[in-house]
């Protein structure tokens, strides 16, 4: 099976970046209802708009290996960042994960998330992949970015989801 | 089965002819793999005696029952109602009793709503006074459920407390996965109305005493509600001599078709229960001012009826009776023993619910060792073993066993030993995938 790749493991095992640190602009909790899942996530910005850098994502995170991972890899990615890179990572990363096998990923874009594209074949672990993105967004979004206004051009798939606190909590896979 | 006792699991010629009528299970998954379904408590595979008996409705008779007096009307009639009277005689109940609902969430709304709904004006007018008090909740009256209930019998209870001012409280669950039964005179009391419990868990496997708690329940006045669920797909199950006052259940989990289930309630109960869902179907008059409403179990059943898979339930009940209940729930214990004795040879496993096989059913979950149930699922699912994985709408249970999820194998019928060692087999994969055993 393609799922697992050695660095989605090592992430898991080792994951990057992880703990709840200060100073942080916005703290965000999120859960997956599937399966109990949460993560609780900060984000400190320095800069304003546009130009605002990721200055750290600091996170506290239970869930299985791909959600851990994937954080892991999210943490990693954009911080040192601007928004406006880290906006352009998560689009590549959801259009990704939501292709069905489709898309192999850029390893430009999205760095080790490139190791994710097993996931997108398995529709009830996509979510997984997503939490850490859906409170990283919420978390920019609580910082007072403006996430559209923001991302330079937003794919489509980014310019017509909804993304709010609630995000996680869509499309649920199983009844709960 | 002639030659096997009452209570003997079936033969492995008996499970061949089993397997023979479930088609679902000779196909493979995942690049070629035998299907090894073991998820029947999230919903069982269906046989092709209960799949012939609801095309033969569809093909021959079908017509919206209760209405017309065309020759299909009669037939579909007829064979709606023929369905409830085979689904009474299956739980040992009269089939006036019988209600049929979308499911059996729906089941345990109904009985929820009808304590709400009974506070409305005029709601119980016609209704004898003692019996209408029973469904009387307000401040200062409590309801009360247990902590290893499925969603399904805990939020229709959390929000009928909200609507009406009661509170809610619950019977604890003990580290082995039994119900804490030491204060249950504390917990049920007198200003308890109404207690809603699980016949058997469908996280735990654990079978609960029920006549404990309706000895309780009755001494203090309380009406009693069973989720039986996880109990009359795989035990004999008699509600008159349960005790109980009401019983849900659904039919998709027992061989039936989706899109069924079960309210079971003591007809002056239910007589003396306002409606739940209105419309056409549950009247007796109808005018523009106000309208009355038919006896009981037409009462609860508004709109065009689900002929077809009352039919298809009553087919999968057929089928049930025909292998014997006594013999699914031996067969089924004979499986759980074999998974819990595997289990148990496996240090890095951890069973969350009883590890005896005693008042336990075929459901068994448990917890690997530092690795997600998700990611357990994943490899059981790539060797071809169907689990359910996550908190399966048991969020507190899992709380209160100090779980954020586990990985839950339950069986039916079909299933044979030689499933459990797939599973096992896969399993041994897991730690050997995520590194943590060497």
């Amino acid at each position: 099976m393609d799922l697992y790749q050695e660095i989605i493991l090592e992430h898991s095992k080792r994951p990057l970046h992880a703990g709840l640190r200060e100073p942080f602009n916005a703290q965000v909790h999120h859960v997956n209802p599937t399966c109990g899942d949460e993560v609780t996530l900060r984000v400190q910005l320095s800069g304003e708009g546009r130009s605002a850098v990721v200055a750290d994502v600091s996170y506290d995170a239970t869930g299985c290996s791909i959600s851990t991972a994937a954080t892991s890899v999210l943490a990693d990615e954009v911080i040192g960042h601007s928004v406006k890179e880290a906006l352009t990572s998560f689009a590549a990363m959801r259009k990704m994960l939501t292709s069905k096998g489709a898309d192999p990923g850029d390893e430009d874009e999205i760095g080790d998330g490139v190791a994710f594209a097993g996931v997108s074949k398995y529709p009830a672990r996509v979510k997984c992949a997503l939490l850490g993105w859906m409170a990283f967004t919420d978390a920019l979004t609580q910082a007072g970015v403006d996430i559209r206004a923001t991302s330079a051009s937003p794919p489509a798939s980014l310019a017509s989801s909804t993304i709010t606190t609630d995000a996680a909590t869509s499309d649920i896979m199983e009844d709960s | 089965m002639s030659d096997a006792a009452v209570g003997d699991a079936f033969t492995t010629q008996e499970s061949v002819a089993i397997r023979g009528d479930f088609a679902i299970l000779s196909r493979t998954v995942r690049g070629g793999k035998p299907l090894v379904y073991l998820d029947s408590g999230a919903t069982s595979q269906k046989p092709q005696q209960m799949l012939d008996a609801e095309r033969a409705f569809y093909e021959q008779h079908n017509a919206a029952v209760h209405r017309g007096a065309h020759q299909l009307a009669e037939e579909a009639t007829d064979a709606f109602e023929g369905a409830r009277e085979t689904v009474a005689r299956f739980i040992g109940a009269q089939s006036r009793e019988v209600v049929f609902t979308k499911n059996a969430t729906e089941a345990l709304n109904l009985v929820a709503y009808s304590f709400s709904n009974a506070a409305a004006a005029g709601a119980m007018d016609g209704v004898d006074p003692a019996l209408a008090a029973r469904f009387a909740l307000g401040v200062g009256d409590e309801i009360v459920i247990t902590e290893m209930e499925h969603h399904s019998n805990l939020i229709p209870w959390q929000e009928l407390a909200r609507r009406t001012g009661a509170t809610l409280r619950w019977i604890g669950v003990t580290d082995d996965g039994r119900l804490d039964l030491g204060d249950l005179d504390t917990v049920i009391t007198d200003r308890t109305k109404v207690v809603a419990f699980t016949h058997v868990s469908n996280v735990l496997g654990t079978i609960n005493p029920v006549a404990a708690i309706v000895d309780r329940a009755r001494a203090v006045g309380a009406l009693t509600v069973l989720d039986a669920c996880q109990s009359v797909p795989h035990l004999a199950v008699d509600v008159v001599d349960l005790g109980v006052d009401f019983v849900a259940f659904s039919g998709h989990k027992m061989f039936g078709p989706l899109g069924i289930g079960v309210l079971w309630g003591r007809y002056d109960l239910l007589n003396a229960m306002p409606p739940f869902l209105t419309g056409g179907s549950m009247i007796k008059e109808v005018r523009m001012e106000g309208s009355t409403f038919a006896d009981p179990p037409q009462r609860f059943e508004a709109g065009v009826p689900m002929a077809a898979q009352a039919v298809g339930l009553a087919a999968a009940c057929d089928y049930l009776s025909a292998l014997g209940m006594a013999r699914v729930s031996a067969h089924e214990h004979a499986l759980t023993e074999a998974l819990l004795a595997g289990l148990a040879q496996r240090p890095w496993v951890r069973v969350i619910g009883p590890v005896d096989n005693k008042d336990r059913s075929s459901v068994v979950a448990f917890v690997v060792d530092g690795i997600h149930p998700h990611d357990v699922g994943q490899i059981l699912d790539d060797a071809g073993v169907a689990v359910r994985v996550g908190h399966h709408c048991a969020w507190p249970l899992h709380r209160r066993m100090n779980v954020t999820a586990t990985t839950r194998a339950s069986f039916a019928a079909y299933n044979t030993v030689a499933e459990v060692d797939a599973l096992l087999t896969a399993l041994d994969r897991v730690p050997v995938v995520f590194g943590t055993v060497v």
